[in-house]
């Protein structure tokens, strides 16, 4: 097992526009998700961070480059080594996408009586474990449409764990939900990689709270990613679409101290013509 | 102006065998499906309930009222010629070389297709097809394969059930109103209905069910692929109304050649 996870070497997707121009989503891009901890993917609406998660999975392919989980190049694999490698992963999709005709805790067994040989009394047992874990209990017979969003989130969380995953996929998990659901879903995260140990991808633009989980953030704008390994290293940074990016999501109390020493605290305006 | 048209020309063909090279692929998919296991015996039962036993009043009713139909209809022509005692076996193979299959085929595209490939257009967009791929679930396996079978089991069945009830419109209307003899009327059938014509029926009715259930639920899987079918709701809603068209048309067209190929 190597150290990496994830690793996008040069990759590049684009997509056809309706004027007959292509829209570049990545463009040559390179980065490496290491094993264990997390990694939290950034940037603004349409930027491109589902489409990066969906190539992991081999939803999509990209036009060019590599992509390699656990050091094997992925792209293009397809039949049962695809289904090997989607084995590893668990993932959480932006809009939860449980089985909406299925009760919550058929969508949570979905993954163990497809995939295992485990008996039903033994699905039963681990399923309802899940479910109190992620306190759902009592909510098991109800179906995807009587819930919240939040419960959503925790549903589609309990039915990605069930299979132990190695990487943890997880696309906009707290966004649409109140700061103290929000909270909630962060601490779950931390317990149950605790527990598991996988590695935790998280595509948010919920910076400031997500910044306490990461070890790393790679920010996506305009087809390019910039790596940070510290929340300071995002906040001092001086490129002008991370100054942004930084300013919209955090507001001013995170301006960096260069622009603080030179144009004085909240001085927004001349800060944005700069 | 000329360049555009050949342009545009040329991207709605590729676009077609694109289309064509795709509906292939997956109907390869889902006939493999059947044999990979576990094969979901309990959704197939599903299915079978849902196309065969919901389709049965429809079924019911169109059988009933076109075999009348076709005892008055045949009875009013053939009185001109005075071969009422043709009535039994004009109406049989109507019903058992054309009407019975095609019918029942439309009804079920109607009725049990239209919803599958809503559902399965919905569960595109909604990423539940997504997530069954990820968890390294086969689609096909879990979602399509059942309703494969379903369809091309339930169909013939239907089918045999429209036969039947269709004759017995036509005894109804031709012998209990019009006063044709009864003895002739089936013995009429008897004489002139053959073995070829029964398979004849019952390769259609195959044919047909599985024309449906095709483009039917492959539509709704590729809801998201199709050009110029929108977005969201709307390209659901599109998709549903152009499979049910389409496979509609499909049966039509392959009943002429069946017809063609086979007498
Ligand atoms: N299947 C697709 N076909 C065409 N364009 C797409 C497709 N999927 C995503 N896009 C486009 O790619 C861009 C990035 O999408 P996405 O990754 O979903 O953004 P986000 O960063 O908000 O998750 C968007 O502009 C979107 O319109
Ligand atoms: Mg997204």
């Amino acid at each position: 097992m190597t150290a990496v996870a994830i690793e996008f070497r040069g990759v590049s997707k684009s997509f056809d526009k309706k004027d007959g121009g292509r829209q570049v989503i990545l463009d040559q891009v390179d980065f490496v998700i290491p094993r264990g901890g997390t990694t939290v993917i950034a940037g603004g609406s349409g930027q491109g961070k589902s489409v990066t998660l969906k190539l992991v999975l081999g939803l999509m392919q990209p036009d060019g480059g590599q992509i390699l989980v656990n050091g094997e190049d992925v792209t293009g694999v397809r039949g049962r080594a695809l289904e090997q490698l989607r084995s590893r992963f668990g993932v959480l999709f932006q809009g939860s996408a449980l089985f909406d005709s299925l009760s919550v805790y058929e969508n949570v067994a979905l993954p163990l009586r497809e995939r295992t040989s485990k008996g039903e009394d033994e699905i039963r047992e681990q399923v309802m474990a899940s479910l109190a874990q992620l306190e759902l209990v009592g909510h098991e017979d109800k179906f995807p449409a009587q819930l919240s969003g939040g419960m959503r989130k925790r549903v589609g969380l309990a039915r990605a764990l069930q299979l132990k995953p190695e990487i943890m996929l997880f696309d906009e998990p707290t966004t649409g939900l109140d700061p103290v659901m929000t909270r909630e879903i962060y601490q779950l995260f931390v317990r149950t990689q605790e527990q598991i140990g996988y590695t935790s991808v998280i595509v948010s633009h919920d910076i400031p709270r997500v910044f306490n989980l990461a070890d790393q953030v790679i920010i996506l704008n305009q087809g390019r990613t910039d790596l940070f390994t510290s929340p300071e290293a995002i906040q001092w940074s001086e490129e002008p679409h991370i100054r942004r990016f930084v300013k919209t999501t955090m507001g001013n109390i995170y301006q960096s101290h260069l622009v603080e020493d030179s144009l004085g605290v909240n001085n927004t305006l001349q800060d944005r013509q700069r | 102006m000329q360049g555009n048209l050949l342009i545009r020309l040329g991207a709605t063909s590729l676009s077609v065998l694109q289309d064509l090279g795709r509906m292939g692929i997956f109907l390869f998919q889902a006939l493999r499906g059947l044999f990979r296991t576990p094969f979901r015996f309990g959704e197939f039962v599903k299915q079978m309930h849902f196309i065969g036993a919901g389709s049965f009043a429809v079924i019911f009713f169109t059988a009933a009222s076109t075999g009348m139909v076709l005892g008055l209809q045949g009875y009013y022509s053939m009185h001109k010629f005075g071969a009422e005692g043709m009535l039994g076996s004009a109406v049989a193979l109507t019903l058992i070389m054309e009407l019975g299959p095609v019918l029942t085929a439309l009804m079920v595209a109607g009725r049990a297709g239209s919803a599958m490939c809503a559902e399965l257009g919905i569960m595109r967009i909604s990423e539940q097809i997504d997530a069954l791929d990820c968890m390294a679930v086969d689609p096909f396996r879990y979602l399509i394969s059942p309703k494969f079978l379903a369809a091309i089991l339930s169909v013939p069945l239907l089918t045999v059930l429209f036969d039947v009830v269709g004759i017995g419109g036509g005894y109804i209307a031709g012998v209990k109103l019009m006063g044709v003899n009864g003895g002739s009327y089936l013995e009429g059938m008897r004489s002139s209905v053959t073995n070829h014509d029964l398979q004849l029926g019952l390769i259609k009715s195959f044919v047909f069910g599985l024309l449906v259930i095709w483009i039917c639920t492959g539509r709704g899987y590729f809801v998201h692929l199709i050009r110029g079918a929108g977005f969201g709701a709307e390209s659901v809603s599109r998709v549903t109304t152009q499979a049910v068209v389409l496979s509609s048309i499909s049966v039509l067209v392959f009943d002429y050649l069946l017809t063609a190929v086979l007498l």
